[in-house]
């Protein structure tokens, strides 16, 4: 059963492609993409640059328009709609503030043209001022304030109009590392206050994975997957989702048996384990299966927990925790990343040989 | 990260001083290669323009020249002038009647170059660089052609037997020809065409540097393509509307030219009524008191310029 949030999706993007150029110039920006972003979530386009997330965005405000596919806003067809029409506001990455125009005079500006008495702008202006905590510059130039402060005016002015959907196109990205954590934060705050649909850009994972409810991973075009950011990191779909957030093992293995989302996987050491099925349309046969670092422990000697087994290469102290690289016996290179204790220190060393337990439900096999 | 990005800034900091020291050095030196030009700008303008202010007071040669007594008479002239049976004094018509054509002229020369420059500016500031490049080029061309030359050639596309009226008879639009040549229009087509590169120059400058994200911005809040170009593109571009319409205003109101060619000497403007004051008029005190009432009139009109240009300046800079 689908529930009745679900019904209506804020957005969503039907077999959308965007060609740009043509000829040798011709560029795939998006190919083929579907997706239903629902009402009052948090949701974050992650990818490499390049990859169509911001062409997407740029969809979704107006600015371009797709090459074949259609863009639904509340079910309403907005392909080819203006960006002016469209109940849609943007904060853009360089901010992208009228620099003739004073703090609250950018923040009006949306509500002025939709054509709302002064009065009425004022009064919106106060709040929004308020809701950024910016009271203090309402009538400041915009080239008199900080990088951060002209974030929250980006913030307010794409807010003011009160959109359906407000799209972030990677608006953190000038910002330094405080600043952006305080930021972070911020964003959520006004999401939840606000009730506003976000669709955020960016190429930070950890950003996508601390802000978002859910994230669709892009790459040359196309959405890998689409999931919570749990989901994202405990079972990705594909390599490059493996690869691109986190850090992880990844292991040549063989499928044995397939039921339902588990299936039989046969390790290189000929030990067999559960794993994790990407949906359905896995084969039996050779597959790649990955492991989070933090998903497995060190075990002494051939223990029989051991799934893998091999020899201790390096050990990276990080403060909170240490990464152990173990050599395996059958081949290729496994890492480890286990809490520090008080009690650790001397526990392993360089050249111990070693076991790799796996923890229960930790393997996910990929689909690529 | 922390940390470093401190220290980063205050090696920003420090750089900054550094090069404000730098920059004002850099100023002084500038004056100094400036030198020869002032020099010359001193001797070839203002040296000349000293002299015209004396000769308007002095008393006009009987073949042209001055004498060298002091005489108020070429000002008169300018503004005034006396009956020659009955001694009584009225404006002088047709003085005013040129400063007016030449003020009409101009500032109508300069409207529509800049309503023809301006999406002209625009199409070219929105293409690739290279084919900026191209178009560029293409606006400069006329530069290129000796301005008695392309005035002919309007004339030749203007005048009674000439393209336009040709094609427009076998077009059937009109029975008899035009009378385009000898009339305002015509020294108001040729004028427009000679200044249009002046205004698309600059205007193109200052859009060329116009950030296109804040006209997307615009858009984005719900701005129709009117109200993008009324509040955001016009007060963006207007220091390029400004120098634009100087470069075109100043050089009108003195046209010589086009008005002696297209007006055909019965359509005069402030340019010709010099010259002639110079030539065939042998008053050289009327001349150059006309010529400082161009001077002036010139001056009125920048310093308005410079004060609107400096109203906008303070909120778009930065």
């Amino acid at each position: 059963m689908r529930s009745v949030a679900d019904a209506v999706a804020a957005v969503s993007a039907h077999q959308v492609t965007k060609v740009f150029g043509s000829g040798s110039d011709r560029v795939v920006a998006l190919d083929d993409v579907s997706v239903d972003i629902r009402a009052n979530e948090f949701f974050t386009l992650l990818g490499p640059s390049g990859c169509g997330k911001t062409t997407l965005l740029r969809l979704i405000a107006g600015f371009d328009h797709p090459t074949s596919g259609r863009i639904d806003l509340e079910g309403q067809d907005i392909s080819y709609l203006p960006p002016y029409k469209r109940p849609v506001n943007t904060v853009f990455q360089s901010y992208a503030l009228f620099p003739h125009m004073t703090v609250a005079e950018n923040i009006g500006f949306g509500l002025k043209m939709l054509g709302k008495p002064q009065s009425e702008i004022d009064a919106e202006v106060s709040k929004m001022l308020k809701l950024v905590k910016m009271e203090a510059m309402r009538d400041r130039a915009t080239s008199a304030i900080s990088g951060g402060q002209q974030q929250r005016v980006a913030l307010a002015r794409a807010l003011a109009p009160k959109p359906k959907v407000l799209l972030l196109d990677e608006p953190l990205s000038a910002l330094d590392l405080k600043l952006r954590k305080e930021m972070q934060i911020e964003l959520k705050r006004l999401q939840s206050e606000t009730g506003i649909t976000f669709i955020f850009v960016t190429h930070d994972q950890e950003e996508a994975l601390t802000m978002s409810d859910r994230i669709a991973v892009m790459s040359a075009g196309k959405i890998l997957q689409v999931g919570s950011p749990r989901q994202i990191y405990d079972h990705p779909s594909h390599r490059f989702v493996a690869d691109f957030i986190g850090e992880t093992n990844f292991l040549e293995a063989e499928l044995t048996s397939v039921s339902k989302r588990v299936g039989k996987l046969k390790l290189g050491s000929g030990t067999t384990i559960d794993a994790s099925l990407p949906g359905d349309g896995v084969a039996k046969g050779p597959v790649t299966a990955v492991v989070r670092p933090e998903h497995a422990n060190l075990v002494k000697g051939k223990a029989a927990a051991a799934s893998l087994t091999g020899k201790l290469g390096n050990i990276v102290y990080f403060g909170t925790d240490t990464h152990y690289h173990v050599a395996l016996d059958d081949g290729g290179e496994f890492i480890v990343r286990m809490q520090n204790a008080r009690d650790d220190a001397g526990r392993w060393s360089v050249g111990d040989a070693v076991g790799v337990s796996i923890d229960k439900d930790a393997v996910q096999v990929l689909r690529d | 990260m922390g940390k470093s990005a401190v220290a980063a800034d205050k090696d920003a900091t420090s750089g900054a001083l550094a090069g404000e020291e730098a920059r004002r050095r850099d100023i002084q030196n500038r004056w100094l290669l400036a030198t020869p030009a002032l020099v010359i700008i001193l001797f070839a303008a203002l040296g000349p323009l000293l002299i015209m202010l004396v000769y308007s007071f002095l008393q006009k040669g009987l073949y042209g020249g001055v004498i060298w007594n002091f005489s108020g008479q070429g000002w008169f002239d300018v503004f005034l002038s006396k009956d020659i049976f009955d001694d009584t004094i009225s404006f002088a018509d047709a003085h005013m009647l040129i400063f007016w054509r030449s003020i009409k002229l101009s500032l109508i020369t300069t409207i529509a170059t800049l309503l023809l420059g301006f999406p002209t500016a625009y199409f070219i500031a929105t293409r690739s660089p290279k084919w900026r490049g191209v178009f560029l080029f293409l606006v400069t061309i006329p530069f290129w052609t000796n301005l008695l030359i392309r005035t002919f050639a309007i004339q030749e596309v203007i005048k009674n037997e000439g393209l336009l009226n040709i094609v427009l008879l076998k077009l059937g639009l009109i029975s008899s020809p035009i009378q385009i040549m000898f009339t305002d229009t015509a020294i108001l087509l040729g004028m427009a065409y000679v200044y249009l590169p002046l205004m698309v120059l600059p205007l193109y400058a200052s859009m060329e540097r116009l950030d296109f994200r804040l006209v997307e911005a615009g858009y984005d809040l719900y701005a129709t393509r009117l109200q993008v170009l009324r509040r955001i593109i016009i007060p963006l571009v207007k220091p390029g509307i400004i120098a634009g319409s100087i470069l075109v205003f100043v050089p009108s109101l003195g046209a010589y030219v086009t008005p002696r060619i297209l007006g055909g000497g019965k359509k005069m403007m402030l340019g010709n009524l010099i010259e002639l004051q110079f030539g065939q008029g042998r008053n050289w005190p009327l001349g150059a008191a006309l010529s400082i009432t161009l001077l002036v009139i010139v001056m009125v009109a920048l310093l308005f310029y410079v004060r609107n240009a400096s109203k906008s300046g303070v909120k778009s800079h930065g």
